[in-house]
């Protein structure tokens, strides 16, 4: 018994000391704060409930920005209506036939000439490194001449959101998701729903997985698009094939 | 544990001060105490005294606490898994529908901690349960608009699983969602029912587009269009994802709300019967469930929780737990003589390899012919299978798995409707329980009329897991609210199989 105490002692030690390498070792990516929050809500069910709600806040906040602007929609038509939304969000378009762009400033302020052109669809919309999300989307229903969408880094912008885009599957000529951190393969295969893409950025996707795989089978999947995929280390060069092919026939023995 | 702790004692008096302070965080507030002590004063033999008194001392108060009134502490040794004695509401069968109750009962509850909610589950490993062995596809295409908003309300559900399911300081939840839609082919014979439907779809708000043969042959080169008059494709809300994971997210979510999971079977009820006349002078037995007998695992050891609703989630067994209160050995002809509807049907799901099949736009195939076939992962394969004919029922007994059914009743249908899959091979195969509606393929979900206080939510047949999160908020509505809030899915209810009026999917296969 005495020994097997003893031994007992040993083993834990040696976990506590591994556990505790672990985690000096490990990044410190996340601030003080947080991880304080964190050990609070492992003790205190305030702190959980904070936390939930302020999480919930968030949530609520995203959702104001991405509602449906049916009051503009009815008032002035679905083109100021989407037009509105983009500047809100502070994003940029441009109107069919026209050659400068309506953008919001850096502190999200813009100009309210574009109530001027009414019922003038837009041709062109960046909505990069906005909080656009699924739901805000349907504020672009209507937009049967959009050829160009700018979604780069958008955190909100997901697989979801990319199914979605069936909507502009008539027109949709140009698509941009580059950075975007939450978009997997799950969505692209839904690209295919846009008859008329022509060129389509997937750089830098992080949550992407075998990228190179999935490339080729993007490329397969949309003959006649152009396919900029950066950003994926040495193993996306065109001469690198083999080694995505190598990787392919890998994913098939799996 | 006071056997550890004396012991620890002893080491002390040995003088190994290392060795205490590496069991300190397992001694609790005594034992920190004296660690400090330790520390701080240098003669560890004048402290031993102390030690042992101040461990004594805490045992002693640990002791007097217990046994103060309203401690959970009694004089007998009893097993911690055992379920509690009493709670609000028990559910049978912990697979993706009772857990999915069990969240939306926490979650439309208005007190927190308001209700005790258990569930029971005999198998841990879900080594039979039909929510992991599914192929985990949710589609729109449905006939009924019923079915068809339980759809959409799923999915609506799932595109915002991190709201509803997420835990603060876990992961995120990942579906593993593949957005692709269901391809359904139709023959010349159904193209008008397929027709009907995409209409009842559109106006349902499901987005859904018709194909013709060129389009298809169009879209996706690799299906042979012969004998096909009419295609519809899903454009949104559709694809598969991974069972287990929404499992795991239900059912971390619902524990971190305070459901209560238990493994045991349940093998039997107790309850009250009232006696009433009906207007025909026929006598109508009232059930009222008083308590639910659970079984621990591999041992003869059971016990009765007392309970006031009982929801019967247990799948493709829930006919059988139903069997266990007497419904359907009534006499013929009478309420009790009609039994639930719901017994298991095994399928089979065959993992195929084909180097040169279709890519990553490979839709969700249905043929008219029952076949599917849809991608699994980026490599090359797919999985498969088709419905066998009603007088072609495998033994249910196992869930072994049928190959030569691969060979005669799959792969010709399938290689003739995408020849690429004429070279192909089989890598691996499992077999699954639908819990098959016998009456007409859907869910029943409500209470039993002869049982007072038991919901079923049961015999989706083939598509419980993706009605899932809508059901399991309709079954909670039903208990706390008395009817249906956000969707009305009475028609699911007993009345249409007391009243013989089946609801059936017009299916085009
Ligand atoms: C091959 C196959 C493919 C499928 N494909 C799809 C699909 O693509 N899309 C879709 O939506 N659905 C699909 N389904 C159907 C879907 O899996 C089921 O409808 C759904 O999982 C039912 O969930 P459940 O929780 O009711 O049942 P289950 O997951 O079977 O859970 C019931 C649980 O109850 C437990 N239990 C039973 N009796 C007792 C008892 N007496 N005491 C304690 N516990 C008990 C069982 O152990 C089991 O774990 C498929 C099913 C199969 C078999």
């Amino acid at each position: 018994m005495f020994a097997l105490c003893v031994h007992r002692c040993y083993q834990r030690s040696a976990r506590l000391l591994v556990a505790r390498r672990q985690k000096s070792s490990g990044p410190v990516s996340s601030p003080l704060l947080s991880r304080l929050l964190r050990f609070l809500t492992q003790h205190f069910y305030d702190v959980e409930m904070f936390l939930n709600w302020r999480s919930q806040q968030g949530r609520n906040r995203l959702q104001k920005k991405n509602v449906f602007y049916a009051y503009t929609h009815t008032l002035y038509g679905p083109d100021i209506a989407s037009a509105h939304y983009i500047l809100c969000l502070g994003g940029g378009f441009r109107f069919v036939g026209h050659s400068d762009w309506f953008r919001a400033n850096k502190r999200g302020k813009f100009s309210w000439d574009f109530l001027n052109h009414k019922d003038t669809p837009l041709e062109e919309v960046d909505l990069s490194h906005t909080v656009t999300n699924y739901s805000g989307l349907f504020n672009l229903e209507h937009q049967h001449h959009l050829r160009t969408l700018k979604l780069q880094g958008c955190p909100e912008v997901d697989d979801w959101f990319l199914a979605k885009l069936h909507v502009l599957q008539d027109s949709l000529e140009e698509l941009d998701i580059s950075h975007c951190p939450l978009i997997t393969t799950g969505g692209l295969a839904t690209l295919k729903n846009l008859k008329r893409l022509k060129h389509l950025n997937v750089s830098s996707l992080p949550r992407l997985q075998n990228p190179g795989l999935v490339i080729i089978l993007l490329e397969e999947m949309l003959p006649h698009c152009q396919i900029i995929a950066d950003g994926y280390g040495h193993r996306l060069r065109p001469a690198d094939k083999v080694c995505v092919e190598e990787e392919r026939v890998q994913g098939q023995q799996q | 544990m006071s056997g550890w702790r004396r012991l620890q004692v002893k080491f002390r008096t040995a003088g190994l001060l290392t060795w205490t302070r590496v069991t300190q965080p397992h001694t609790g507030r005594g034992g920190c105490l004296t660690f400090c002590q330790s520390l701080s004063t240098g003669g560890p033999l004048r402290n031993d005294f102390f030690k042992d008194l101040e461990a004594q001392l805490a045992a002693m108060r640990k002791k007097a606490a217990d046994a103060l009134p309203g401690s959970s502490w009694s004089p007998f040794e009893f097993n911690p898994d055992l379920p509690p004695e009493r709670a609000d509401v028990v559910i049978v069968g912990g697979g993706v529908m009772g857990w999915s109750i069990a969240y939306w009962l926490k979650k439309k509850e208005n007190k927190s901690a308001g209700m005790k909610v258990i569930v029971v589950e005999r198998d841990p490993t879900y080594s039979q349960a039909s929510t992991v062995l599914s192929a985990g596809g949710i589609r729109q295409q449905f006939s009924l608009p019923e079915n068809i908003h339980l759809s959409l309300h799923s999915a609506d559900f799932l595109r915002n699983i991190n709201d509803h399911l997420g835990v603060v300081n876990e992961d995120p939840i990942d579906l593993q969602f593949n957005h692709s839609g269901y391809l359904f082919l139709a023959s010349e014979a159904v193209a008008h029912i397929m027709e009907e439907n995409y209409s009842t779809q559109r106006s349902a708000g499901a987005k859904v587009s018709l194909m013709s043969p060129t389009q298809v042959k169009e879209r996706f080169p690799w299906i042979n269009t012969e004998n096909v008059a009419l295609a519809s494709y899903g454009l949104e809300n559709e694809g598969w994802f991974d069972p287990w994971t929404l499992l795991n997210a239900f059912k971390r979510k619902a524990i971190s709300m305070g459901v209560i999971q238990c493994c045991g079977e349940v093998t039997g009820f107790s309850d009250t019967t009232n006696v009433l006349m009906n207007r025909d002078g026929e006598e109508v037995h009232l059930k009222r469930i008083k308590s639910v007998k659970v079984q621990m695992p591999n041992s003869m050891e059971f016990q009765p929780v007392e309970c006031a609703i009982v929801v019967n989630a247990a799948g493709a067994f829930s006919g059988k737990l139903a069997e266990m209160l007497g419904i359907g050995l009534g006499p013929k002809d009478s309420i009790a003589g009609l039994p639930v509807p719901v017994e298991p049907r095994k399928r089979y799901v065959y993992v195929v390899h084909c180097p040169n099949g279709p890519g990553l736009d490979t839709p969700f195939l249905i043929d008219y012919s029952g076949v599917y076939i849809r991608r699994e992962g980026l490599g090359g394969n797919y999985i498969t299978g088709v419905s066998p004919e009603e007088t072609e029922e495998p033994d249910t007994s196992n869930l072994e798995v049928d190959h030569q059914f691969f060979e005669d009743k799959v792969w010709p249908k399938l290689a003739n409707r995408a020849p690429v899959f004429e070279n192909l091979k089989v890598t691996s195969a499992w077999a699954g329980f639908y819990d098959y509606n016998t009456f007409d393929q859907n869910g029943i979900i409500g209470n039993h009329p002869l049982i007072t206080n038991m919901y079923f939510a049961t015999g989706f047949s083939g598509h419980g897991l993706q009605h899932s999160p809508a059901v399991g908020r309709g079954v909670a509505e039903l208990i706390l609210d008395g009817e249906f809030q956000t969707l009305d899915l009475s028609d699911f209810s007993f009345r249409r199989i007391l009243v013989q009026e089946p609801m059936l999917e017009r299916n085009i296969v």
